[in-house]
């Protein structure tokens, strides 16, 4: 009888480590990939910020990814807590490729500092230029309709179902239409970069809200 | 919010450019920041440890004391640090909370002090990281247990009665610590005599004694002194009848008392007498009769109020009750088995004991735990084998070391503990987590309300209705507050989410959120994002003002109520807005003017009694509508 029991509690208990075993396998291997960044001198030529600036981004950058690199779970993680109501996910996923310039699945710490170089300190052109990067999915350079519309459903969805007036399913779509009746100049059903900025700069009240968030940091 | 997300503050307000080109509305502004940005090493002093941090690392938490202002009370000018008078090592962990984010129980620490000092410091031990949760919550759980019996023998009948006790608190007390009076002691004594007594007569009732004169057999004694026995027992059952009835009398809650166990024994214990009473004279239900009698056993449980070991092995056997159940369950499958395997072993031998499978779970019992009775045995060859196994196994089961396996199962338990502890932590997490999101809403929604959207920051005039927030607090519904205007909708909180969905299935908001939405081309001004602000507040009002509109004006307001808190201030601040829109807006000088005319009986009559004025004409229609209803909710 005992060995019976001894031989299930056997089976169970090895159940239960391989796969821990696996584990502790692939968790070696994540703490290896670690990441350093280039240096601090290097760093102040390509972005605008100063030496204590970088030195601060840098220190709750490695505070929070003490492996020198944000993966894309972390990153919806971390931006989900912004928007407690809504479901940003979606919307970190765009953002992530947006700061992932070499689309290696992980942001580090050079891209995180230079992303954040041209929507704090950059001209209004470049920051139109990273919004628009951001819209274009797929990197082609044309912003179309269905682009648009997951960018605006993911921006619906971050602000939840406790909306006043509700978000209707059409709302996503309507923004879309009047978005690229604006935008889009020659009617082609996409907008380009230059179309983009054009309109932009002409409209004031995105001109002037560039300037918002200049003391962010 | 967890502490990261503050470092990250910077990262989502920087992303939100990206919301700019799709924007409807013009952005709010900032909150202007007049705390020094540059980072700086701060100096601690924890009675003479100097510890040494980054400001922003203390900034994390500003709900705490180190993380708020509250640490100005303790800098010190002279020295240019903050000194502390507390424990230094347990500073450290405190300080290591602020830095990782994770707060650790060290062990070797008494749990009271380290509770003292987390209150200090403005830290909820709730958030103890899981690593260190589990021994947190058993030390804690020990510590309250032993406080919880420290107390309870204070209390527990030394103090002397409040001087007004009734002859009930008198009596109770008695019952419950004899040692308190003489009286109580002489009663104790003279139950447990007579438990004794009847225990006593129960056994010696069923031993043979002589026989009578003439006759050979022997007989039992209680049948040889039949009436001594009956005597006997008669003025047992009595004593303890009234010892029953006097306790239920003084019991301060009788429901109680008569629930507990302790009753349910005496109970039992004297029932058997009343019953054999009550029934007649029969055969074959005296056989009954007889089985009850065996219940007057149960008297010396009674025992158990005189004696505190005996009250230990109860607890302790109701404390690992389903530890023994899953051992008697493993047996009894073990026995199953054997059993049946014997059984079908021991089938074909001619004239076996081997009846049945129940019969033969006597023989696997009595095999197993190495008694051996002999009154069950194979014949057949398998019959051995299998016999031989099962006595082999048996062994293993008792006579192998029996504390591995109680402690194997203990740990067992425990994991299965641990597996429902987490998963009540994770409950308790997520419900946690959810209400911290609401928190973080609701502060939003506040802040909305207390005005927080007023233009050019007139802080002043808002202060003393604005509780102070931190800087990441003004950060991050401003951030909200972009996210709003780039969607052109607000957030708001399940009441009003389900209000307004009740309008809508009423059909009610028809006509007024197709006025609404046509707003969103329009030109934005100031003053249209304030007065729609405004518009889109009262039409929450107006939509159940329109609502109430055919019922007693008492009950509007009543249902104004539930809408929020926000409706006090939302008067106040449109009385607020009424000067304003005066100095600075000309297109509604059509509602200013429309507010003396005495309202109108039913909302759809007041529409057209507002001036035309072309181009905004919505605009103004809706206002002065919005405004005319809110001065009838005001003349309430």
């Amino acid at each position: 009888m005992g060995a019976v029991m001894a031989a299930l509690s056997l089976e169970a208990r090895r159940r239960l480590s391989r796969p821990n075993r696996e584990k502790v396998d692939s968790d070696l291997e994540l703490s290896i990939v670690r990441h350093q960044p280039e240096g601090l001198d290097q760093l102040q030529v390509q972005t605008k910020f100063t030496k204590k600036e970088l030195q601060s981004l840098y220190r709750g950058f490695k505070n929070e990814c003490p492996s020198g690199l944000v993966d894309e779970e972390t990153f919806k993680t971390i931006y989900s807590q912004f928007f407690p109501q809504g479901d940003a996910t979606t919307y970190a996923h765009f953002l992530f490729n947006a700061f992932d310039m070499d689309r290696n699945g992980s942001i580090r710490f050079e891209d995180f500092v230079i992303g954040l170089s041209v929507l704090l300190r950059g001209s209004v052109t470049e920051k139109l230029n990273w919004a628009f990067n951001l819209y274009d999915i797929n990197k082609d350079g044309y912003i179309t309709k269905e682009e648009m519309l997951a960018i605006m459903k993911s921006i619906y969805d971050m602000m939840g179902r406790y909306t006043y007036p509700s978000v209707r399913d059409e709302a996503p779509s309507e923004h879309v239409d009047k978005f690229f009746q604006k935008m889009d100049r020659n009617r082609d059903g996409v907008v380009t970069i230059e179309e983009f900025i054009e309109t932009c700069q002409k409209d004031e009240n995105i001109m002037n809200s560039m300037q918002l968030f200049e003391n962010v940091l | 919010m967890a502490a990261g997300v503050a470092t990250w503050m910077p990262f989502a307000r920087a992303a939100a450019v990206g919301w700019l080109p799709l924007a409807q509305q013009t952005m709010p502004k900032p909150p202007v920041d007049k705390t020094s940005r540059s980072d700086e090493i701060l100096f601690v002093n924890v009675s003479g440890l100097r510890f040494q941090t980054w400001k922003n690392t203390l900034d994390r938490y500003p709900d705490t004391l180190l993380g708020s202002s509250e640490k100005e009370f303790f800098y010190n000018e002279e020295t240019q640090e903050y000194f502390f008078d507390r424990d230094p090592e347990m500073f450290r962990h405190i300080l290591n909370f602020f830095r990782t984010g994770k707060l650790h129980y060290p062990r070797h620490e008494c749990i009271q002090a380290f509770e003292e000092e987390l209150a200090f410091y403005g830290i909820i031990p709730e958030i103890i990281g899981d690593c260190c949760m589990e021994e947190y919550r058993d030390r804690k759980k020990e510590n309250q247990e032993r406080l919880a019996e420290d107390t309870e023998a204070e209390n527990a009948g030394d103090a002397p009665l409040p001087p007004d006790a009734t002859l009930r608190d008198k009596l109770w007390r008695a019952f419950e610590n004899p040692h308190t009076s003489t009286m109580a002691l002489v009663f104790y004594y003279v139950t447990g005599f007579f438990i004794a007594v009847s225990v006593i007569a129960n056994v010696v009732e069923t031993v043979p004694c002589r026989p009578l004169k003439g006759s050979i057999k022997d007989l039992p004694c209680g049948e040889k002194f039949s009436v001594g026995f009956s005597c006997l027992d008669t003025a047992c059952v009595l004593i303890f009848s009234c010892e029953y009835l006097m306790r239920l009398y003084a019991a301060p809650s009788r429901c109680d008392f008569a629930r507990s166990v302790m009753s349910v024994i005496d109970v039992v214990a004297i029932l058997p007498f009343y019953i054999g009473l009550v029934m007649p004279e029969n055969e074959e239900v005296s056989g009954a009769f007889v089985t009850l009698r065996v219940f007057r056993v149960f008297r010396i449980f009674k025992f158990s109020r005189h004696s505190q070991g005996l009250r230990i092995l109860g607890c302790t056997l109701q404390a690992c009750a389903s530890e023994l159940g899953f051992l008697l369950f493993s047996l009894t499958m073990a026995v199953i088995i054997f059993a049946t395997v014997m059984f079908y072993a021991e089938k074909g031998t001619k004239g076996t004991t081997f009846s049945s499978i129940p019969a033969s779970f006597w023989y696997t019992i009595v095999t197993m735990t190495t008694l051996g009775y002999g009154d069950m045995v194979p014949d057949s060859i398998a019959g051995k084998i299998f016999g031989s196994i099962c006595s082999l196994s048996g062994v293993l089961v008792i006579a192998l070391p029996v504390p591995v396996i109680v402690s194997n199962f203990a740990r067992i338990y425990h994991q299965n503990q641990r597996a429902d502890k987490m998963r009540a932590q994770q409950k308790v997490r997520q419900a946690r987590i959810r209400m911290a999101k609401k928190g973080a809403t609701n502060a939003f929604l506040q802040h909305k309300e207390d005005g927080g959207l007023q233009d050019g920051g007139d802080g002043d005039s808002t202060a003393f209705c604005v509780k102070n927030r931190s800087a990441f607090e003004h950060q991050h519904h401003h951030l909200l507050q972009c996210l709003e205007k780039t969607t052109n909708h607000e957030f708001t909180d399940e009441i009003t989410y389900s209000e307004v969905c009740m309008m809508d299935s009423m059909g009610f908001r028809t006509s007024r959120s197709t006025s609404l939405s046509s707003q969103q081309g329009s030109t934005t001004t100031c003053c249209s994002r304030r007065a729609k602000r405004r518009a889109i507040r009262l039409a929450n009002s107006t939509v159940s003002v329109s609502r109430g509109s055919v019922q007693e004006l008492d009950t509007l307001h009543v249902t104004k109520t539930p809408v929020g808190t926000q409706y006090p201030q939302s008067r106040s601040s449109l009385n607020a807005r009424t000067e304003d829109l005066k100095l600075n807006c000309t297109d509604y000088t059509a509602a200013i003017i429309s507010i003396p005319t005495p309202p109108a009986n039913s909302p759809d009559e007041s529409l057209p009694n507002s001036p035309a004025i072309p181009g905004i004409l919505r605009n103004s229609r809706s206002s002065t509508f919005n405004t005319q209803e809110t001065v009838k909710i005001s003349s309430l």
